[in-house]
């Protein structure tokens, strides 16, 4: 598109801001005005050129450079364009005039003020004007751009333009039929801040060559903007009041790159980058316009500053004598101004290199906008500047040193607090890749597909697989805070237990380096604090600040905690409210708050005896409270099964693994990217919601479970188990990228619920699968003999007769003797405990006290 | 006349004939590294070129082409140049010239306006020597370069310097202790506290080394092209042209004198200045022509291995024997321990790094010189290596992972950032009891990680980044580690020397200088090996595994069977085979079996350790 620009036609006209007598003109005017040469056309003859005042010596100051292609496509170069405003002061508006323009440090163009204008504006107005009148084209210099012709697509586009199937957040609560743009504009009356962010792609699908120049030429098409919505606004509204004349500002430039693509072609040109703030400097007073007075004569004058340099005048203009102009401070014009460092977002990064950064200024209220730890989107113009050695010293060091200069800045980990941040979310996935999913769910295998293809070098254990697909898919996002339900997990959370040495710790590894937003701990070495958050005082700044730890940083995606069993009790409190509630309370040091921790938990646990106990239920074997473990949706055990065929097949996938030529490994990694697109876009795009077919099944197969128990006399379902099935139905649904839940997802939840629970709540002394394992801590069974085991003891007791003391190591032996059943020193305890919970006895120390 | 070594001495001005011969036509850039490689590969002409490892840097010519055996320890932003520029002198002649491979502008004032002005990009690494490089290794290739230095004044007068350079490294060292710190390098504010005087600005200004006490040129690698294929820590031979210019030195009172309002100056804190900036009198300057990445660093193996199979076997046998003698007569330890030294992570599936082979020597004497003495000895084997004493403080102080600085901007080196290949001897013996703080649980996960998977997580304040590595770690103990590891081989002496340490120097002295070598290409040669399994043994492997679980399930986990594989890899390389025999699998079991058998024994023995 760039190319078109050579073949046109153009006429240049040179804004003449500063009268003839003006020495100090920026040197970058009169050196554009030099610039003619790259093509053959006449000088433009303008009463402000001086074309031999060029010694640049004298203000070597630096300059945007070129860019690195020769053709004279790419030497743009920004123009000093005259402020906006200033030329609007001139049209017999009265709401401009009545407003006052605010500078924009942020397109680098400084305003002279106003009073100032008034008197050497308008030769360069009328010229213009005149020249625009006479039906010539006119093209700022250097650029392709048509000040009257640009102004008025741009009106065109805010009247016109609508967005019918806008989902911005900003967008919220206004008509998209209607003219977007102009209901932004009302807005702008009522909550009178002066401010229109105009989405880049708007203006794209609008028309693409204005959508070009704002591309190549942010610094003079902007301020055209600027003048065009400020004419617009003050026709539409002209009684309204602002503090200042509206500044547009653009963003989500479609050309939206990665930091590390930035190249030298783009200099000058208005890009978007994303990234992390990782460093805010103070405040910085930025002197726009210096105040000189002449000590002589106090005669004033004023010098813009450019590019960080003040032309000091040498000659007082009033009374001629050399060197006699001071510099006042305080009747200076300063802007705000603020540096910040961005590193490129870690996504973003190859494997193996550090992140680069950026610097980035802000200007004016955008100034203290983003804090450190930010993710943000920012749209700006990116500038590059020499670096001189030695002010002294006319040898530069052959380095520019970047930065951009800021003009919106877009918060992608804001909405994160309130609610799921969809736009930001969103990878962005070619139309190629999309069909390619979309292929792939089509297949009536995928879940098997995907499940295989889900850490290959571990073997077998499918049901674990599967059951960590679902999890990674996750469930509906359901939101009953009308009703007062609060929120419904979506997330599925999963605990596999077993044996030492099965690869949980890779498995956990594994999904911990496939998901974007996975955390990694060990029990063993997190404290709760590092898990949820924690208050500290930021070095720098001395405030307090919240750091967040592990469960908060993994929201929307999965913390994986291994050596579970190893936790704290302390530590393992804190996820009884994550795991339901998705929530994190933290009251410390004055800062009282709840965040969201809307993360999925994979946990892995050994057995309390290095190996796992097949005669003890999992509760025993694990040693975890049962009111954590009720939260996992699945339970898994990886037991060595020993089995000869099994051996074979693990003896195989190994001793693969181990000479497996480097292509295999190639396609894996490939299968890897493709999964982690495919769950990527799942989780973005696919929202099932249940079919009545599919509630039917799985209130049916909830009274099943209900039913299975009632026979022996025990409960064994509860409405968890409920939402259990109904979340893995709905992942199974999203993996077949199907906006219904059917079925088949509900069978295959109930399959995988149903394996689960035959691992993990089979009640070792009956062979019975048992849920109250789980939601209790005790099988039926137990909780049946621990009641008889009391029952006896108080027999016993009261067989003694008015004893009001007795031994404790005595009744156990007369006990023991007495029952036919062996009975252990734990289960006397537990006798003895649940007879004082009875107010029967008390026991202290060694002696057993009736009451 | 141009002579032969023109392209050394005066590198760019080649660089600049062809800039003039291209007419500006983009190609000049690919013609000048052309010229350089092809120059290079004539007949050893690159042992002609002075190293920054070996030549001090003030005898070095500026603007010279040089060469450097370096780590990437950072990469910084990469950074726009003028690639081509105009200038315009009194006469106001205008010259294009061009800024490649240059640091500053040369003749005239600038035209920043004119349309010749090409803007390009440059990345810049901050290399440091390698890490950990062995004395002898250094030494090698020192001597290789020695042969011919035609380019400097330099007349390499080795034994001398090396005292000089002793001398040096004393006082530093006492200037270390009298400070009661471990790593001055690292602690940047103090250095000025105790010295004005200028001889000491060395100390004050921090060199980035991961491992405390290294020294050596550090070096800022601007690289022209194909950046993205360069990896943190990858170990690099860098030819480069040497750029000291003074005027580089960004001296902090000037830069406070210049103007506030000046866009440019504010972008940098001061520390970032001296990071990005440093003099180049300390941290040179290096355009890269070319660079060539090493596998190795070992100096003394050829380029091509079928020269070394030849007599590996004997030397295997020989190095056995040897390492028996240092291991008290423990044969079965020095077998794992040759193992161990030639293991290397040669892939990966997803998480798993495959070929890791972290040996816990148990049962070493404590509070006796013995685990010092085994690291002298691998330090003589390995071409680097380095020695990490488990004690308290250096847990609960040192700082093992890598650290970004926001506020300077860079990298801030650790204990863990190490090239691949290097032995890292984990000294348990010298932990006492205590409380670790939180600095040394995460010395310890960190540690963790790094043998289960080879991985080193960066700390970048804000998150983690993973790094993979490929670093062999040797953990010698008393009791079983802490720390998870591969095999745990429980150390049995045989001899009971009644001086521990006149045996041990007894034993290195019989060694001959030329034995050392032999061993060391040994070891570096045997990990470079290719190796395969043939469907045959893949076969009888399954079987084995099969009927070994019949027998009994519990002694045969997946676990042992991917260390039986990993051993039975190793045994076959070591002995020089490429593929894995029947007979090799056997011998392999033989030898986990008597490993086992002696830790259960161990256990035994010691009560019932869990």
């Amino acid at each position: 598109a760039r190319t078109s620009r050579s073949e046109m036609v153009r006429t240049r006209t040179v804004r003449c801001r500063s009268s003839p007598e003006d020495p100090l003109s920026p040197p970058s005017q009169r050196s554009r005005a030099h610039d003619t040469s790259t093509e053959l056309q006449p000088m433009p003859t303008s009463p402000a050129m001086d074309t031999a005042a060029q010694d640049v010596s004298l203000f070597s100051s630096p300059m945007a450079p070129r860019s690195v292609l020769q053709s004279e496509v790419d030497a743009s170069s920004p123009l000093m364009y005259g402020t906006p405003s200033s030329r609007v002061e001139g049209t017999p508006r009265s709401g401009i005039r009545g407003t006052p323009a605010r500078q924009r440090a942020d397109l680098g163009s400084v305003r002279k003020a106003p009073q100032v204008d008034m008197h050497s504006e308008p030769v360069s107005e009328s010229c213009c004007h005149s020249e625009q009148g006479a039906g010539q084209r006119l093209v700022i210099w250097g650029t392709d751009v048509n000040v009257g012709t640009c102004k008025e697509k741009f009106q065109r586009f805010l009247q016109q333009f609508t967005a019918p199937n806008s989902r911005e957040e900003e967008n919220a609560g206004l008509d998209l039929n209607e003219p977007l743009y102009m209901q932004k504009l009302d807005e702008i009356s009522v909550v009178g801040e002066p401010v229109l962010n105009v989405n880049c792609s708007h203006i794209q699908t609008f028309d693409a060559d204005l959508y070009r120049q704002l591309i190549c030429y942010p610094q003079e098409v902007i301020p055209t903007f600027d003048m065009a919505v400020n004419e617009l606004f003050f026709d539409r509204l002209p009684d309204s009041v602002l503090e200042h004349q509206i500044q547009v500002r653009p963003y989500s430039a479609l050309k939206t790159r990665n930091m590390r693509a930035l190249n030298p072609e783009d200099i000058d040109q208005l890009i978007t980058i994303s990234g992390m703030v990782i460093r805010t400097s103070q405040l910085i007073p930025e002197m726009q316009e210096a105040f000189f007075r002449c000590q002589v004569c106090v005669f004033n004058t004023r010098v813009e500053v450019d590019r960080g340099r003040i032309a000091e005048p040498a000659v007082c203009r009033n009374c001629n004598t050399t060197h006699s102009m001071a510099l006042v401070h305080n009747r200076s014009a300063f802007s705000d101004k603020q540096m910040i460092k961005l590193q490129e977002s870690p996504e973003d990064m190859p494997a193996g290199q550090t992140p680069h950064t950026t610097v980035v200024y802000a200007h004016n209220d955008l100034v203290d906008k983003v804090q450190p730890g930010d993710r943000i989107n920012i749209t700006g113009i990116y500038r590059a500047a020499p670096m001189r050695l030695n002010p002294r010293q006319s040898q530069v060091k052959s380095v520019y040193k970047t930065h951009i200069d800021v003009i919106h800045f877009r918060k992608t980990d804001e909405k994160r607090l309130h609610g799921l941040d969809e736009d930001g979310e969103q990878k962005l996935f070619t139309k190629e890749r999309v069909a390619m999913l979309k292929e792939l769910a089509a297949k009536p295998d995928v879940y098997e597909r995907l499940s295989s293809a889900l850490a290959p070098s571990i073997y077998e254990h499918e049901d674990i697989k599967k059951g960590i697909l679902l999890q990674l898919f996750g469930g509906t996002r359901k939101d009953f805070t009308q009703t007062g339900r609060g929120n419904f997990r979506a997330e599925i959370n999963i605990l596999l237990c077993g044996d030492p040495g099965t690869s949980k710790s890779q498995l956990l590894q594994y999904v911990y380096n496939l998901v974007p937003r996975g955390q990694y701990t060990s029990g063993k070495g997190s404290s709760a604090v590092g898990l949820t958050a924690y208050v500290m005082k930021d070095p720098e700044t001395r405030q307090l600040v919240l750091q967040t730890g592990a469960l908060v940083l993994s929201d929307n995606g999965i913390c994986c905690i291994d050596e579970f069993d190893k936790m704290s009790d302390n530590t393992r409190s804190v996820l009884h409210e994550v795991m339901e509630q998705q929530t994190l309370s933290i009251a410390k040091a004055g800062i009282i708050c709840q965040l969201n921790a809307r993360t999925s938990v994979l946990a892995a646990a050994n057995p309390v005896e290095s190996q796992w106990n097949p005669k003890k239920t999992t509760i025993e074997n694990i040693q975890l409270p049962h009111t954590l473990l009720s939260r996992f949706d699945l339970i898994f055990l990886m037991l060595d099964p020993q089995d000869e065929a099994y051996d074979r097949r693990l003896a195989h996938h190994l001793v693969a693994l181990y000479y497996q030529s480097e292509e295999q490994i190639e396609e894996e990694h490939l299968d890897m990217a493709v999964l982690k697109d495919y769950i990527a876009f799942a989780r973005t795009s696919v929202h099932p919601r249940l079919s009545e077919e599919a509630s039917q099944a799985l209130i049916e197969a909830y009274v099943d479970m209900r039913k299975i128990g009632s026979g022996r006399g025990m409960v064994s379902a509860y409405p968890r188990q409920l939402e259990s099935l109904i979340r893995l139905a709905e992942a199974h649904a999203k993996v077949r990228f199907s906006s219904k839940v059917e079925s088949i997802d509900v069978e295959e939840a109930k399959r995988l619920h149903r394996e689960a629970l035959k691992q993990s709540a089979t009640d070792p002394r009956t062979g019975f699968v048992d849920i109250s394992i789980l939601t209790t801590g005790m099988s039926a069974t137990a909780r049946k003999r621990k009641e008889e085991v009391a029952q006896a003891l108080k027999k016993l007791i009261q067989s003694k007769g008015k004893t009001p003391a007795m031994k404790y190591q005595q009744l156990f032996d007369d006990l023991r003797g007495q029952s036919e059943a062996a009975i252990t020193k734990d289960m006397f305890d537990e006798a003895l405990r649940a007879l004082a919970d009875e107010d029967y006895l008390t026991v202290t120390g060694k002696t057993v006290r009736l009451l | 006349m141009p002579t032969v070594h023109d392209w050394i001495n005066n590198p760019l001005a080649v660089v600049d004939g062809l800039f003039a011969q291209s007419n500006s036509s983009p190609d000049w850039e690919k013609k000048v590294v052309e010229y350089f490689k092809e120059k290079l590969k004539l007949n050893d002409a690159h042992t002609w070129v002075p190293s920054l490892n070996d030549v001090p840097l003030y005898y070095l010519k500026p603007n010279s082409l040089v060469k450097f055996r370096c780590m990437v320890q950072d990469m910084f932003d990469p950074e726009f140049f003028m690639g081509v520029y105009e200038t315009n002198d009194l006469t106001s002649n205008s010259k294009v010239k061009c800024g490649k491979y240059k640091d500053i502008t040369v003749g005239g004032q600038v035209d920043f306006n004119s349309r010749n002005t090409v803007t390009s990009e440059r990345q810049t690494f901050y290399c440091v020597p390698i890490p950990g490089e062995s004395q002898w290794a250094k030494e090698i290739s020192f001597i290789c370069q020695a042969r011919v230095v035609p380019s400097t004044s330099y007349v390499p007068n080795r034994h001398k310097r090396s005292y000089e350079e002793d001398d040096e490294m004393d006082t530093e060292n006492k200037l270390r202790q009298s400070h009661g710190n471990t790593e001055p390098k690292r602690q940047e504010t103090e250095a000025p506290s105790h010295d004005s005087s200028s001889a000491h600005c060395t100390s004050s200004l921090d060199l980035n080394f991961p491992l405390p006490g290294e020294k050596g040129p550090a070096c800022l690698v601007k690289v022209y092209e194909d950046w993205d294929g360069f990896k943190l820590n990858d170990m690099l031979e860098v030819f480069g042209i040497l750029s000291v210019d003074p005027a580089l030195s960004v001296i902090a009172d000037e830069r406070e004198a210049s103007s506030l309002l000046d866009p440019t100056e504010v972008t940098e804190t001061v520390e970032e200045q001296r990071v990005h900036s440093p003099p180049p009198s300390l941290v040179p300057r290096l355009h890269m022509l070319y660079a060539q990445p090493l596998v190795h660093n070992n100096p003394l193996l050829p380029s091509n291995l079928s020269s070394v199979l030849g007599e590996l076997a004997s030397v295997r046998a020989e190095l056995h024997t040897y390492l028996t003698h240092v291991l008290m007569g423990d044969s079965l330890a020095a077998e794992y321990l040759i193992l161990h030294l030639i293991s290397n992570v040669y892939s990966r599936r997803d998480v798993l790094p495959l070929g890791k082979f972290t040996l816990n020597l148990s049962g070493c004497p404590h509070s006796s010189p013995y685990t010092e003495h085994l690291y002298k000895v691998i330090q003589q084997l390995v071409p680097s290596s380095y020695r990490l004493c488990m004690s308290l403080h250096n847990m609960n102080n040192q700082r093992m992972v890598p650290r970004k600085d926001y506020t300077a901007n860079r990298l801030v080196s650790g204990t863990l950032q190490l090239a691949n290949n290097t032995s890292l001897f984990l000294d348990e013996t010298q932990l006492e009891q205590g409380q670790l703080d939180a600095t040394g649980v995460r010395n310890i996960t960190a540690l963790g990680n790094l043998i289960s998977w080879q991985k080193v997580d960066y700390d970048f304040n804000y998150h983690q980044m993973e790094f993979p590595c490929n670093i062999n770690v040797l953990i010698t103990s008393e009791g079983r580690s802490l720390l998870p590891s591969d095999s745990q081989v429980n150390l049995r002496p045989t001899l009971n020397p009644p001086n521990l340490e006149e045996y041990l120097s007894a034993v290195q002295v019989a060694q001959v200088p030329s034995q050392f070598n032999k061993y060391r290409i040994y070891l570096s040669g045997a990990r470079a090996l290719n190796y395969t399994i043939s469907d045959e043994i893949t076969k009888a492997v399954e079987e084995d595994f099969v009927e070994m679980r019949k027998d009994d399930p519990q002694s045969m986990s997946a676990e042992d069977l991917h260390r039986l594989l990993v051993v039975a890899r190793l045994l076959s390389l070591s002995h020089g085979q490429n593929t894995l025999s029947r007979d090799g699998w056997m011998k392999a079991k033989q030898l986990e079996a008597l490993r086992i058998s002696r830790t259960q024994q161990q256990k035994s023995l010691s009560g019932n350790e869990p």
